[in-house]
């Protein structure tokens, strides 16, 4: 399967320069940049780990800077999800901008649906990512998958 | 002995039994500076041959305040002064004869805290039908801040709602489920099914489906979310589809709802045919509960579209998101429905910003301080396709449900098919208006390259390409006429 989460899922995998076009129009709306990565990308995992503080001064013409981390965490992370999140703290916002995925690992296993039966034909689904079976640090099939430092646990 | 009044009738007369003219009874105060905490009003008015706009103004003033045909001596029990809504303003309408904006200024005290029926009652309840008016229109109401801080407003609004589904950039895009009736639940599902795998991240209920002898509410709500969960499962991202809630009763519809919660649902619906009261306790209910709420406004074309007669949807809109609704059917602009570039903006702006300025050019009437009250995400439904989506995302922003029912389900190669036409439309508008592009005049290049690398976009664009609905609006600005469609 091919997560869809994010603003572009349904694109070609952005090349370097169109990355580099989106953070500059994030940047040109004065919003924050975060890199975030993760092994456990079940929908409801809010917490995706965060490769650096929120890059919060970054000039418009500063794309380079925030290019710089991008690469550095999918270099990191080369076979997991990364992420590219604008933050937008104006009032009546402050919440995410913008979100797409900038990685992703070679294989998607994706997610088991399990159903437990109930009373009256009730169903109760839970997601279960198939890479989850194994421990973090330890999905998608490599070591370099998630760093040491990671806290990532979940599913 | 008499006294002459501020207004400039002598109080003897005011009190003589019998038939006063309303603008001589305080109705009418020309000097009267609105209160910022006054609900203040603006109607337009068309009287009958013969009868004084001011006189007019004043009588529309009066039965929506205290008076009623003749005068009543128990209004000297009171003071009355304080209790009169006051008609300050009667403008003629530029270039339309016998129409006549009016303005009225209504004091807070008027009105209970928190409830838009007793507003309503109080504002639209008798003067409609008022025999000196051959028409009247209600265009825009100032509700001040001390009386929005009395509404809960949606409950959880555009931001909330963002994070709750981890979907930002770009307009969530749904579907209705079509045919309108008559599919068995287990086919419902699969409509349901097809069209959140393909892409799409809600599907909807459409008004009219309840509970029908064709399809109960409950089979329909087991089927719909198998087809939710299942279109989790393959695609990793947050899916909905809008259970409708609408019933007979209020006891049928927490029924329906507290099911909905206990099988998973994200989100419920609620046509605005169930009143103010009980779309209120809806909205207390999913705020309790934590699903989204969306409004079909059901039935509104009957008194929002004639341009001299009813209540502007701009209004509605306002009490709407006082009252709390997370979503609202606000137009297209290009679909088939009615729609003024302008006024759609002006719906749009009422929904999602955080303070309106007056703007004849968009039906604004009056400054509005929503006091931070959360925003509701305007729905675009109706008529609309893959082909126009740089006139959508133009005319409409980022923060909007495009609900594509026919322009998903109609796709020549299936439902699926439809959906991600639908959602690689709209990726690759939002990637090219943030490279920087001109969306809006390179908007069917953008889509023909998109297309190039999708099967399903390129039918979509081939089979739509000639459908427009290009008809002039019944419902347009003062101030200048704008075509419909682009």
């Amino acid at each position: 399967m091919r997560l869809t989460q994010g603003q572009f899922s349904f694109m070609p995998d952005l090349t370097d320069e169109q990355i580099e076009a989106q953070l500059k129009y994030a940047l040109s709306n004065g919003w924050s940049i975060m890199v975030e990565y993760t092994d456990d990308p079940h929908p409801r995992n809010s917490l995706w780990d965060m490769w650096s503080p929120p890059m919060f001064d970054l000039g418009e013409d500063e794309v380079d800077v925030a290019m710089r981390d991008v690469r550095a965490c999918r270099e990191e992370h080369s076979n997991l999800y990364v992420k590219v999140v604008a933050y937008d703290r104006s009032l009546g916002r402050q919440t995410s901008a913008m979100s797409f995925i900038v990685n992703r690992p070679d294989v998607e296993p994706g997610f088991r649906l399990i159903r437990q039966e109930d009373h009256d034909r009730v169903i109760r689904y839970t997601l279960h990512s198939y890479a989850g079976n194994e421990p973090a640090g330890h999905r998608y099939g490599s070591a370099n998958g998630a760093s040491a430092s990671s806290n990532g646990e979940a599913s | 002995m008499s006294t002459t009044q501020s207004d400039g009738t002598k109080s003897k007369d005011r009190w003589a039994s019998g038939i006063t003219p309303y603008a001589e009874m305080g109705y009418w105060n020309k000097d009267y500076e609105p209160k910022v905490t006054d609900v203040l009003c603006a109607f337009r008015i068309t009287p009958q041959e013969g009868v004084d706009a001011i006189e007019a103004a004043a009588a529309v003033a009066g039965e929506s305040s205290t008076a009623t045909w003749t005068v009543v001596w128990t209004d000297r029990l009171t003071s009355y002064e304080h209790y009169q809504a006051k008609a300050y303003s009667v403008e003629e309408v530029p270039g339309t004869p016998g129409q006549y904006i009016a303005k009225i200024a209504y004091d807070i005290d008027l009105f209970e805290e928190g409830s838009i029926a007793n507003l309503t009652s109080s504002i639209i309840g008798n003067v409609f039908g008022f025999k000196p008016l051959k028409a009247l229109r209600l265009e825009d109401m100032r509700i001040p801040v001390a009386y929005v801080k009395t509404f809960p407003g949606p409950p959880h609004g555009i931001v909330m709602e963002r994070e709750y589904l981890d979907k930002f950039g770009r307009p969530l895009i749904g579907a209705t489920t079509k045919p309108k009736l008559g599919l068995s639940a287990k086919n419902y599902g699969r409509v349901v099914y097809e069209a959140l795998r393909g892409g799409l991240d809600f599907t909807k209920d459409d008004e009219n489906i309840n509970s029908q002898p064709f399809m109960r509410w409950r089979d329909r709500y087991l089927f719909s979310m198998e087809a939710v969960h299942r279109a989790q499962a393959a695609t990793g991202e947050v899916k909905g589809h809008y259970l409708n809630v609408t019933a007979a009763t209020m006891e049928e519809m927490y029924e329906r709802a507290e099911f909905a919660k206990e099988i998973g649902s994200v989100i419920i619906m609620q046509d605005l045919t169930v009143g103010y009261t009980a779309m209120s306790s809806m909205s207390k209910w999913a705020r309790a509960n934590g699903l989204i709420l969306h409004l079909h406004r059901a039935g509104h074309g009957t008194y929002t579209r004639q341009k001299t007669h009813g209540v502007s949807f701009r209004v509605i809109a306002k009490w709407c998101r006082l009252l709390g609704v997370d979503h609202i059917h606000a137009g297209t602009v290009v679909g088939k429905l009615e729609g003024d570039p302008g006024m759609i903006k002006g719906y749009y702006d009422v929904c999602r910003e955080r303070y309106n300025e007056a703007n004849p050019e968009t039906g604004l009437y009056f400054d509005q301080d929503w006091a931070g009250l959360a925003s509701v995400m305007p729905v675009a439904s109706g008529g609309i396709h893959a082909g126009q989506m740089h006139q959508l995302l133009h005319y409409l922003g980022e923060d909007v449900v495009l609900q594509f029912g026919g322009g998903t389900i109609g796709h020549p190669m299936g439902i699926a098919a439809g959906a991600t036409a639908n959602r690689v439309g709209v990726e690759a508008m939002i990637q090219a208006r943030n490279e920087g592009r001109d969306y809006y005049s390179e908007g069917p290049d953008i889509l023909l390259d998109a297309a190039k690398g999708c099967p399903e976009l390129d039918a979509a664009l081939e089979v739509w390409k000639d459908v427009t609905f290009d008809y002039t609006s019944t419902d347009t600005p003062d101030v200048e006429v704008t075509p419909t469609s682009a």
